[in-house]
């Protein structure tokens, strides 16, 4: 739809303004990252606060690559991440298909307490998460947190699915199994193949979900060779914090992964942020 | 099996798939989804809520057990305990205000026509797709005065007195993190609003128009009287979850100086992080999830009271 504006040219300017506004305002951070850390070294404190350095160096990536230990964390980050993307989404796709085919006893309680789990502070469980870990001797171990982020996910991504799996109709499922399909295999024959965009987008929120990450991370892992990327960074932050240039560039490389799922789930935006709102 | 044999075959296969069909295979999909939050969420909680009327310090693991409520009783007389439920009130409802006019005026924006719209989009949603941690580190970068411009932009416009780190100041402190989750949250907003007055149909404008009113009143009598409900569940959900949001606030101040920043989230991480108490920790995080629940009853009467829908 659209709202009919007379166009006056004062109006216009002012749409303007608020365009240009919004762009700088959501720009302005991420160019300033991208900035310093093409900075070369030297100048970084006499031209630190320049809109533009008067050269610009790769050197800092090449750095973070091949002097410290962010390949390590990448690696751990990107394993954490797409496993926990994995095994939420497969979990959560069958319980959506459960919620959205199925009249069930019990089935309202399961939601409520779902919709529960997202209320309340994550943090009141990282406690007697640490202390269940440790007993188990996973701490410093990349399955456990895959573990922890997988529970944490499933809620939303199973609401999600069930989003994807209601857009499907019924009939198609009730022909396939009225030709002899077991329901499983109408489910897998029918019903998945066309819900691969939702599996898709799943996945890409669940990922950039755990891709971000930190405060589990940082109780759970403390060894370097398990940190995950954002435990890395701030590690790395705390200790040489006036390597401007090479943690920048480090940002940079944390932030590709993330925008590379973002492009892909797009799309999917206002469905995913709906539908754990609206059901219940 | 003489008793299967003995009753009609359909009768039992009916009654069978009925069973089947509603105590058995739902479950049959839910019971990884059910195990794991059980396992991993549900069983701490309660874990986490004993935890509160015990002592468990893993710095003195010899002083454990029952400790009534004693715990409850030094978080009432704790200054630090009253001082972050102060500043969890700014934080929430400062980020929440903003977030919210922002996201609401880029919804609007968004619902026109004009070139480049949905490159434009893209962009302004680009701040959703940083990680937390990201965002957190290049605010604080950026209210660095040797490598960030805002202190030399403030002290230009002359709201600060001389180019300093405003994270370093306990008076203003708390306004980083709040600017750096308004950046992160508009595009939440922006969307959810956006979805929201999409679904208003446009013969309402065009019958308004024809009667003439004036652009501000189609905007008060059909934009927002129809964007309440949306409004009310998306403001309510936010404000919980950016109560419990810790991340920018402890990688960009971990609560100082002064505690000065300290929200109640934070102050249960840092306890259970940096103190290993988790006695105390769980103690402050179930004064926050009681906090919550008041907060949600509250809201849910009020719009049962004014939102008709």
């Amino acid at each position: 739809m659209s709202v009919q504006v007379r166009r006056s040219p004062l109006r216009s300017f002012g749409k303007l303004c608020a365009i240009l506004f919004y762009l700088c305002f959501a720009l302005f951070p991420i160019y300033w990252l991208v900035k310093i850390s093409v900075t070369p070294d030297q100048l970084v404190y006499t031209e630190g606060t320049k809109l533009w350095p008067s050269t610009a160096t790769l050197g800092n990536f090449g750095k973070v690559i091949f002097q410290t230990d962010f390949l390590i964390f990448f690696r751990n980050s990107l394993f954490v991440s797409l496993s926990t993307a994995a095994v939420t989404t497969l979990i959560a796709a069958a319980g959506g298909y459960a919620f959205s085919r199925f009249e069930f006893s019990g089935k309202r309680i399961l939601v409520a307490l779902l919709l529960l789990t997202q209320m309340f502070p994550l943090l009141m469980i990282i406690a007697p998460i640490y202390r269940i870990v440790a007993a188990l001797g996973l701490l410093n171990s990349l399955p456990s947190l895959i573990l922890v982020y997988t529970a944490f996910n499933i809620p939303f991504a199973t609401f999600l699915m069930q989003s994807f799996f209601d857009g499907i109709p019924k009939d198609l499922e009730d022909a396939a199994m009225m030709d002899g399909c077991s329901r499983f295999q109408a489910l897998r024959k029918v019903i998945l193949p066309l819900t691969l965009p939702g599996l898709g987008a799943t996945l890409g929120f669940i990922f950039t979900a755990a891709w971000s990450e930190i405060l589990f991370a940082l109780m759970l892992i403390r060894s370097n060779d398990a940190m995950t990327f954002p435990v890395g960074l701030l590690t790395f932050v705390s200790k040489f914090s006036v390597d401007w240039g090479q943690m920048m560039a480090a940002g940079v490389l944390a932030l590709v992964p993330s925008c590379i799922f973002f492009i892909f789930i797009q799309k999917y935006l206002v469905q995913g942020l709906t539908s754990g709102a609206v059901k219940g | 099996m003489t008793t299967f044999t003995n009753k009609a075959p359909g009768g039992t296969r009916a009654r069978t798939s009925l069973y089947w069909r509603y105590l058995v295979e739902p479950y049959l999909y839910l019971t990884p989804a059910i195990l794991l939050i059980a396992l991993v969420m549900l069983f701490p909680l309660i874990v986490g809520i004993s935890y509160s009327f015990q002592t468990v310090n893993l710095l003195h693991l010899d002083k454990g057990g029952w400790a009534g409520l004693s715990n409850y009783a030094d978080l009432w007389a704790d200054r630090k305990f009253w001082l972050a439920l102060e500043n969890t009130l700014v934080w929430t409802f400062g980020s929440v205000f903003f977030q919210f006019t922002l996201g609401l005026g880029l919804a609007l924006l968004l619902n026109t026509r004009f070139p480049g719209r949905r490159v434009f989009q893209a962009l302004v949603f680009l701040p959703w797709a940083v990680p937390t941690f990201l965002t957190a580190l290049i605010w604080a970068w950026l209210f660095n005065p040797v490598i960030g411009p805002l202190p030399h932009w403030l002290a230009a416009v002359g709201a600060l007195s001389e180019p300093y780190n405003i994270l370093g100041d306990p008076e203003l402190a708390i306004w980083g993190p709040i600017t750096a989750n308004i950046w992160y949250g508009v595009p939440f907003f922006a969307i959810t609003l956006l979805a929201a007055l999409q679904s208003i149909p446009s013969e309402l404008y065009e019958a308004a128009e024809i009667d003439g009113a004036t652009a501000w009143q189609s905007f008060t009598k059909i934009t927002l009287p129809f964007l309440a409900p949306m409004i009310a569940i998306t403001v309510m959900l936010r404000t919980i979850w950016i109560a419990n949001f810790a991340d920018l606030i402890f990688i960009m101040t971990a609560g100082g100086p002064a505690n000065s920043t300290q929200i109640l989230s934070t102050y249960v991480f840092t306890t259970a992080f940096k103190k290993l108490d988790f006695g105390y920790a769980s103690t402050i995080a179930v004064a926050l999830l009681g906090l919550l629940f008041i907060y949600a009853a509250l809201v849910l009467a009020l719009r049962r009271k004014f939102v008709k829908v």
